[in-house]
């Protein structure tokens, strides 16, 4: 039951981009159309989930027994970069299709601090393994929801007549600023 | 060697890393809700900048081309985990209202943006200055948006009240959607001013 709640917390209560601004670059650069947006949110839910995964792994059979643990930034950074690299490799060679789909995003996921994020967090909270992935699904999905969304905000806003000194970026934040208002909404709903 | 000068203000004003670049969005967003923590985070960043640059600028010759993100990276957090620990032993207060995005100073863009297009490229002082400038830069428009955040959701500046206590407040300036608004704004009035000269 708490499991589905951690879920659910993270896609709506505690949402990466929306309450605690984390992948503010992918969500602002990304989200010109929905296509694109849909692509780059599977390549997040992807490999979020694998790095929390792994930096906990990391994290309780390498950096505690060896009491590094002070090491745990280079050690999830480094991580998180090679794994990146080696998702491409592996899907270029054996899922052509999907490798087409997500290829473009992937490398720009490495800067996304919500990967880097969500190792940090995991580790901060003490999640055990479960724990950790399913806060890192929850909160793929909240990223991928967000940018989805927006996507399809911007793209009917591309039609309209904006004031011109509001053009671009500008215009973009007042509509992550609004979305961002509709998703405090959510927030007396879970309490963790 | 370029103008040290002119390399400062061309971070400050002329690429401000904000502003002009649009680069840095979570920690500018995320930590803004008084002047005090932008200036602190804007400062950790400045360091983590300057230091970053110049190890980079100095191992420019020596890292390979293919490898050289990895090795920006694990220089970057290497400064970065240092900074962490300073913080927490003579600032912990300040490490402890930053808290998460402390560590995530590792993934601003700004760094690796600096150390690709402009350390590796150039030798440490000039690098050094460059950090100077566009680590100002940062800290500058962090301040300016923790400093109208603060006192239109909290009516204090620098934690000192400036507003009667009769005056509302807007507290939605202080949580996530005004973040977003304040910088809306902000960009908007420069870029009306840039157009006008254009």
């Amino acid at each position: 039951m708490n499991l589905i709640l951690l879920i659910l917390a993270g896609i709506f209560v505690n949402n990466y981009v929306m309450s605690q601004f984390l992948g503010i670059c992918p969500f602002l650069g990304v989200s010109k159309k929905v296509d694109t947006a849909a692509g780059m949110g599977m390549a997040v839910i992807f490999v979020m989930s694998l790095a929390a995964a792994a930096a906990w792994l990391v994290y309780s059979l390498i950096l505690v027994p060896l009491n590094i643990t002070y090491l745990y930034n280079i050690a999830f950074i480094l991580l998180i970069a090679s794994l990146v690299q080696f998702v491409e490799m592996f899907l270029k060679k054996s899922a052509p299709a999907l490798y087409q789909a997500l290829g473009v995003f992937l490398p720009l996921i490495t800067t996304n601090c919500a990967v880097l994020g969500v190792a940090v967090t995991n580790m901060q909270k003490g999640y055990n393994f479960i724990e950790s992935v399913l806060n890192a699904v929850g909160g793929a999905a909240g990223f991928a929801l967000a940018i989805i969304l927006f996507a399809g905000i911007r793209e009917r806003i591309a039609d309209n007549d904006t004031p011109k000194a509001f053009d671009g970026f500008p215009m973009a934040l007042i509509t992550a600023g609004l979305m961002s208002i509709a998703f405090l909404g959510f927030s007396g709903l879970i309490k963790l | 060697m370029a103008n040290p000068v002119k390399i400062i203000k061309n971070g400050i004003i002329n690429e401000n890393p904000t502003f002009i670049q649009v680069i840095g969005m979570c920690p500018t967003l995320a930590v803004t809700s008084s002047a005090i923590n932008g200036i602190g985070m804007g400062l950790s960043t400045t360091a983590v900048l300057i230091f970053a640059n110049i190890f980079v600028s100095l191992l420019r010759k020596v890292i390979p081309d293919t490898v050289r993100i990895p090795c920006f990276i694990v220089v970057i957090a290497t400064f970065v985990t240092i900074i962490e620990f300073m913080l927490k032993a003579y600032l912990p207060a300040l490490n402890a209202s930053l808290g998460l995005y402390i560590p995530l100073i590792v993934v601003n863009c700004i760094i690796l943006a600096r150390a690709e297009a402009f350390a590796s490229k150039n030798g440490p002082f000039s690098s050094a200055c460059d950090g100077i400038g566009m680590g100002l830069g940062f800290t500058l428009a962090l301040g300016v948006l923790g400093l109208v955040r603060e006192f239109i959701g909290a009516g204090t500046l620098f934690d000192i009240t400036v507003l009667p206590e009769a005056f509302p407040r807007t507290l939605l300036f202080v949580m996530a959607p005004g973040a977003f608004f304040t910088l809306a704004c902000l960009m908007a009035i420069l870029n009306h001013f840039r157009n006008k000269k254009a």
